[in-house]
């Protein structure tokens, strides 16, 4: 097991090297740079060339990348042209706010998705079952922008029981009052991924289940005389557990991702919405700190996974 | 003589499953007796519903979809009338059921230990000790090398006989009278195929329980069992002891089951095969005599209205007189 996972880290870090390559090559073919923007009449262009030079934007590439490799070995991974601060201070603060959300998101997910899989795969083809699958067509269907502004319409304009955008009050003071009002601003952008998160997890679980209750092993369970509760807890629940097990770490992984769709619509200041804004403004270091963050959270997602499945199926246990 | 009593009697047994609104039978009207220390062969192609049999006497039928009717009778009671929970102390108590498949008939991720151990929690008190003991005891009874080992590996760990070997451990965990095999041997390999049948047949010498045999191979019927009965369409079409139906066979379907068995071909003579294929339930003729179809070449007088089960010679039983007009197409007599 740990020979495992040391050898999967090993190999972990030419992926992560080819990775950073990749995305530095794929940034300098975007169009434009940090001071694209800023060009207007009364500024000398000869002032923005020499800006460009003092940031080392006119260098060739592999200079760049040598230049970053280097600074970010010893911590440094730039500074935010748009932030005019630190790149790991600015994904810091926003870092936060998307733990939080995706924290909340994925309980509540598993909260709707565990009990309602687990009744409509055990009762399959009773009227709660029908729902169930009604319910999975409709939160498979909705894209997430159309829910996400509908949840803000509804109950953020109309019914204005939740606050629709932003991530705390600003005039929230001291400690229980400011948790108070983030978990406030929480709720609807939570409710609203939760609902989009669920559909997967039912629709395997249900369908493992009602495969698992024709399987064999179950009809051996029963043929032992073991109570039909026990034969759900003890063989058919463990074994329709297996795809949801492995699509876990990925779960863990993209606590810290964020969604762009919804922190733009409710306005949250999280991960996705620092993403889309850098990637609008040319902010070269946030967007290239970013996308190696993500790929890197990929590559130790599929990692989880694997050890997740290795610890709950004997089948794939490797050493 | 005392005259020795059923262990298991089955009154005209029907099985039906729901097709829309509709109940069509794959069991339609079987009565058998089981005695103890005999193993009775149930004979017939698949989809003839042996294995619905099977499965009924085990009661492993959801009752939304399926309509059982008639008797199975063991020790007074009518297995059919029982609810759940008294089932459940007769499944794997008093019958132990062997599946064809060793590799599915084993949960994945369990291991042997706690697969044999869940059979004898639920019907006895023995401590976790006791438990272990007897396991050991049972993976030696049934030819398990380093069953301590073993115990503690899981089913994709071991060969498809060793599986079968635990399989059958955990049928005869608690001792059971009666032990149905629905094909124990079909998914093996011909050489473990018959090291299973001697285990089993072994097994049957020791305990002295009766054994239901399904398959759908007369090869095996003839190394093991006593009495045979064959199946047709959901009904026994022919009973008899084994010897005197090998030598002896009866009813047509009988005749053509052991007809197409290969054995002592001339080069480039045919295989013997029977017509056409078993119908499927909602086609199935339930009028006049199933196997019609399948010998068309016979006379319409050949066959009965109502074919019944009738006792031709002592413990022969052959359903309907199409028997007496009988001969292999080509063969006309």
């Amino acid at each position: 097991m740990w020979k495992t996972i040391f050898r999967r880290l090993l190999l972990m870090i030419p992926q992560i090297i080819i990775l950073s390559i990749l995305i530095f090559i794929i940034a300098e073919f975007m169009p434009g740079d940090p001071f694209t923007g800023m060009i207007d009449p009364n500024v000398d262009p000869a002032q923005i060339d020499a800006l460009r030079e003092q940031f080392g934007l006119n260098d060739p590439l592999p200079v760049k990348y040598v230049r970053w490799v280097g600074n970010a070995l010893q911590g440094d991974f730039g500074r935010s042209f748009n932030y005019k601060t630190d790149v790991l201070n600015v994904i810091g603060d926003r870092l936060g706010n998307t733990v939080r959300l995706s924290l909340l998101s994925t309980v509540l997910t598993y909260l709707i998705a565990l009990p309602l899989g687990i009744f409509s795969g055990r009762y399959n083809d009773t009227l709660f079952d029908k729902g169930v699958i009604i319910y999975n067509f409709v939160s498979f269907a909705v894209p997430t922008f159309v829910l996400a502004l509908l949840m803000v319409f509804v109950f953020g304009y109309n019914l204005g029981w939740f606050p629709s955008r932003g991530s705390i009050d600003v005039q929230a003071s001291g400690f229980w009052e400011e948790s108070w009002s983030r978990l406030y601003h929480l709720i609807l952008p939570s409710i609203t991924t939760a609902i989009l998160g669920t559909t997967s997890i039912i629709q395997f679980l249900r369908t493992e289940i009602i495969d698992a209750k024709t399987s064999d092993y179950v009809k051996t369970a029963r043929s032992k005389g073991v109570p039909i509760d026990k034969v759900y807890t003890r063989h058919i629940f463990r074994n329709a557990s297996l795809p949801i097990a492995s699509g876990f770490g990925y779960t863990i992984v993209n606590l810290l991702t964020g969604s762009i769709f919804i922190e733009r619509i409710f306005n949250y200041s999280g991960m996705g919405n620092l993403f889309i804004e850098s990637i609008l403004s040319r902010d070269y270091s946030v967007i290239f700190v970013l996308v190696l963050f993500y790929g890197i959270l990929g590559l130790i997602g599929t990692l989880l996974s694997d050890l997740i499945l290795m610890t709950v199926d004997p089948r794939i246990r490797i050493d | 003589m005392a005259v020795e009593r059923n262990l298991l009697e089955i009154n005209n047994l029907k099985t039906g499953f729901r097709f829309g609104e509709e109940y069509h039978n794959a069991v339609d009207g079987v009565s058998l007796t089981l005695k103890k220390n005999e193993i009775l062969a149930i004979v017939g192609e698949s989809g003839c519903g042996k294995s619905t049999l099977a499965t009924s006497i085990m009661g492993l039928h959801d009752h939304k979809n399926t309509k059982i009717t008639g008797e199975i009778l063991y020790k007074d009671l009518n297995l059919i009338d029982l609810n759940e929970k008294l089932y459940n102390r007769i499944r794997g108590n008093d019958i132990g059921m062997i599946f064809q498949d060793p590799l599915g008939s084993l949960n994945p991720l369990m291991t042997i230990y706690k697969q044999i151990a869940e059979a004898l929690v639920y019907h006895s008190d023995l401590n976790e000790k006791q438990i272990r003991a007897r396991v050991l005891e049972l993976l030696n009874q049934v030819g398990i090398p380093r069953p301590e080992q073993i115990m503690k590996s899981y089913p994709h760990e071991l060969s498809g006989g060793m599986r079968q070997r635990v399989v059958i451990a955990i049928a005869l965990a608690n001792k059971p009278p009666i032990i149905i095999a629905d094909e124990p041997t079909t998914a093996l390999d011909v050489t473990i195929q018959a090291q299973i049948l001697d285990l089993m047949i072994d097994i049957q010498n020791e305990t002295g329980s009766g054994i239901i045999l399904i398959t759908h191979d007369l090869g095996v019927v003839a190394q093991t069992a006593d009495r045979v009965a064959v199946m047709y369409a959901g009904q026994i079409v022919e009973e008899a002891p084994v010897e005197e139906l090998f030598a002896n066979p009866k009813h047509p379907y009988t005749r053509s089951l052991l007809n197409s068995i290969p054995h002592e071909l001339e080069e480039g003579e045919e295989l013997h095969v029977i017509h056409g294929t078993v119908p499927s339930l909602q086609k199935l003729p339930r009028k006049g005599d199933r196997f019609r179809p399948r010998i068309p070449w016979l006379p319409d007088e050949a066959f009965d209205e109502d074919p019944e089960l009738t006792e031709v010679a002592p413990n022969h039983k052959v359903r309907g007189n199409s028997w007496k007009h009988f001969y292999f197409e080509g063969e006309e007599n």
